[in-house]
């Protein structure tokens, strides 16, 4: 048993630097020390490190696999800081989209629900509408357009407005604009249903007051969008935190997302303990994220009646 | 109203949308460049759209995704429904609020999460990894959204109806098929309609449950992305484009056209 199980870690290992192609030696390593902590024997697991073919022993697996019940997967992730590094810079890069995408939205939002009243449902429609075309299409059209000799920065260059490509694609910026881009709708649409029940003559009235526009959009119109701002962010944040298609295909190798480091497990490295433990401790935590959600969303619906 | 749309606001709505809509547009106009090149222009051409017809590989995934698509949405908007008639008709039972948080938490879960966990249960109870098994996590997940879909309009739904119907004899099940399902009927269609887009677009999911065999149209773009942007992906995307398009297009005016049918049955009925 302890023979093909070597075999296929050690091709796990060779797979996963081709995909990362960071330090290799360092990545090496790690791979070393994962095939030396974990030892040779873990009967049953063989037959799930085969991606492409049938499992082997199928009915046994989940038996042999309870046998085997332990923390030693937490403990791996505890001792990589790599887990941890991904776990990190996924919340900071999804608190960073979701304020661009709130800041990009809000204004969107906010001019769709002072649009004359026979406008408003064919807006409407038209921020839905791109929710329906593939997530994966609408990222992969962002590499054509931000690539070095991509079209933005033919425009730029065109323009005269740089002399130099700028370098976006395979960068944190990438991201920040495939993630507010493509959730972009789910902003909008709930900052424009709490925008659009607004009295407007609220304003007027504080305006009548002597108050200045900011003033009254900062005392009046913001705390009154607060409910959308919430389910607006939400939406945007707990989907963003585990993101794989935007970092993979905008962010290059050097992006350290968990749901990019939780496929890479899977698929190039094809441990699956690891991506499960991986996975929980994703889960645990976006928890405090979608429960507050769920009760901002109930406490709306009751407020609503 | 008219007064409050200032040119702030028109040049925000115009910009937000130029930033939604430039990319597909881009997308789409590319997609009939002569040159093989994605960004540089070299003349009109179809001809990556025949060369698309002749890739098997990319035949056989469309197929499969079709597939998937349809029997898995017809089958998640039946189970929505039902979890929506439950969550809006019976607001007091044992464990509502964890039954309604497990209807609904997918709605925000990462994907990595939902396929993994549906990929280790399939391997637990022994399904092979194909065609199944896609479908089956594609039920899963478009389930909750059909559900969501499906009880905003049964909450807004006017239960004297069947009240009447059953105090005139109807047994429940006559009720239920002559007058709850012809009312809600809009809400299940484009419930429907979402769970095919979604089946259609999705990856992630796809990714972890597949198996031989059963390789979706998304999974085959991703792999042919990576190795970089050619006009083909260009066109097999505007054709998924234009078919989404088109079916979300058809889907509202024929619910446009059922309101105003049912505007004028009303009028008749008040005027009767």
């Amino acid at each position: 048993m302890a023979g093909p199980r070597l075999d296929l870690v050690r091709s796990g290992c060779r797979h996963r630097t081709d995909e990362l192609e960071i330090g290799d030696g360092q990545r090496h390593d790690r791979c070393d020390a994962r095939r030396r902590r974990r030892g040779p024997a873990k009967p049953g697991v063989t037959s799930l490190y085969r991606v492409d073919q049938p499992p082997r022993h199928r009915r046994s697996v989940l038996l042999e696999q309870l046998g085997e019940f332990g923390l030693d997967n937490y403990l791996w992730l505890t001792e990589d800081p790599l887990y941890l590094n991904a776990y990190v810079s996924s919340v900071v890069i999804a608190a960073i989209s979701t304020l661009l995408a709130l800041l990009v939205g809000y204004p969107i939002a906010y001019g769709m629900a002072r649009a004359p009243a026979a406008l408003r449902p064919i807006l409407l429609m038209l921020v839905i509408l791109p929710f329906w075309t593939s997530f994966l299409i609408r990222v992969y059209a962002w590499i054509g357009i931000l690539k070095p000799e991509g079209l933005l920065n033919q425009l730029l260059l065109g323009l005269g407005l740089i002399d130099v490509p700028l370098v976006i694609l395979n960068t944190h910026s990438a991201i920040f604009i495939g993630i507010v881009y493509s959730y972009l709708p789910f902003m909008v649409l709930p900052l424009y249903s709490s925008l659009e029940k607004m009295d407007h003559s609220l304003i007027e009235a504080a305006q009548d007051l002597g108050c200045r526009p900011a003033g009254a959009f900062w005392k009046i119109t913001f705390p009154l969008s607060l409910p959308g701002v919430i389910a607006g962010s939400m939406l945007v944040f707990i989907p963003a935190v585990g993101e794989f298609v935007i970092p993979d295909l905008l962010g290059g190798s050097q992006t350290l997302m968990i749901g990019k480091t939780l496929w890479n497990e899977f698929f190039a490295n094809r441990d699956w303990p690891v991506s499960s433990a991986v996975a929980v401790i994703l889960l645990l935590l976006l928890i405090v994220p979608i429960m507050f959600f769920q009760s901002a969303q109930a406490r709306a619906r009751e407020e609503g009646r | 109203m008219i007064a409050g749309w200032s040119r702030f606001n028109v040049v925000s709505v115009v910009l937000g949308f130029a930033f939604l809509y430039l990319p597909i547009v881009l997308l789409v106009v590319f997609s009939f460049n002569e040159s093989r090149l994605v960004t540089v222009w070299g003349g009109f051409s179809t001809k990556w759209y025949v060369s698309l017809f002749s890739n098997q590989g990319l035949m056989d995934a469309a197929w499969v995704t079709a597939r998937v698509a349809v029997i898995s949405a017809t089958v998640a908007t039946v189970l929505g429904t039902m979890a929506a008639l439950v969550l809006t008709r019976h607001t007091r039972f044992r464990g509502r609020i964890l039954f309604s948080g497990m209807v609904f938490a997918p709605l925000v879960m990462p994907e990595v999460i939902t396929g993994l966990s549906l990929l280790l249960l399939f391997v637990a109870v022994g399904l092979d990894r194909g065609f199944l098994t896609v479908t089956l996590a594609h039920v899963t997940f478009s389930m909750c959204f059909v559900a969501v879909v499906v009880q905003s309009r049964l909450v807004t739904f006017d239960r004297s109806l069947e009240e009447a119907a059953m105090d005139l004899g109807a047994p429940p099940v006559t009720t239920f098929f002559q007058i709850t399902l012809p009312v809600i009927a809009p809400a299940i269609v484009s419930g429907w309609l979402l769970a095919f887009t979604l089946s259609l677009d999705d990856l992630v999911i796809a990714s972890f449950t597949s198996g031989p065999g059963a390789t979706t149209l998304p999974m085959k773009i991703y792999s042919q992305v990576r190795l970089g942007v050619t006009p083909e992906i260009n066109a097999v995307s505007t054709l998924m484009i234009g078919l989404v398009a088109g079916g979300v297009i058809a889907a509202s005016i024929v619910n446009k056209r059922r309101a105003v049918q049912r505007a004028r049955d009303e009028q008749a009925a008040e005027r009767g």
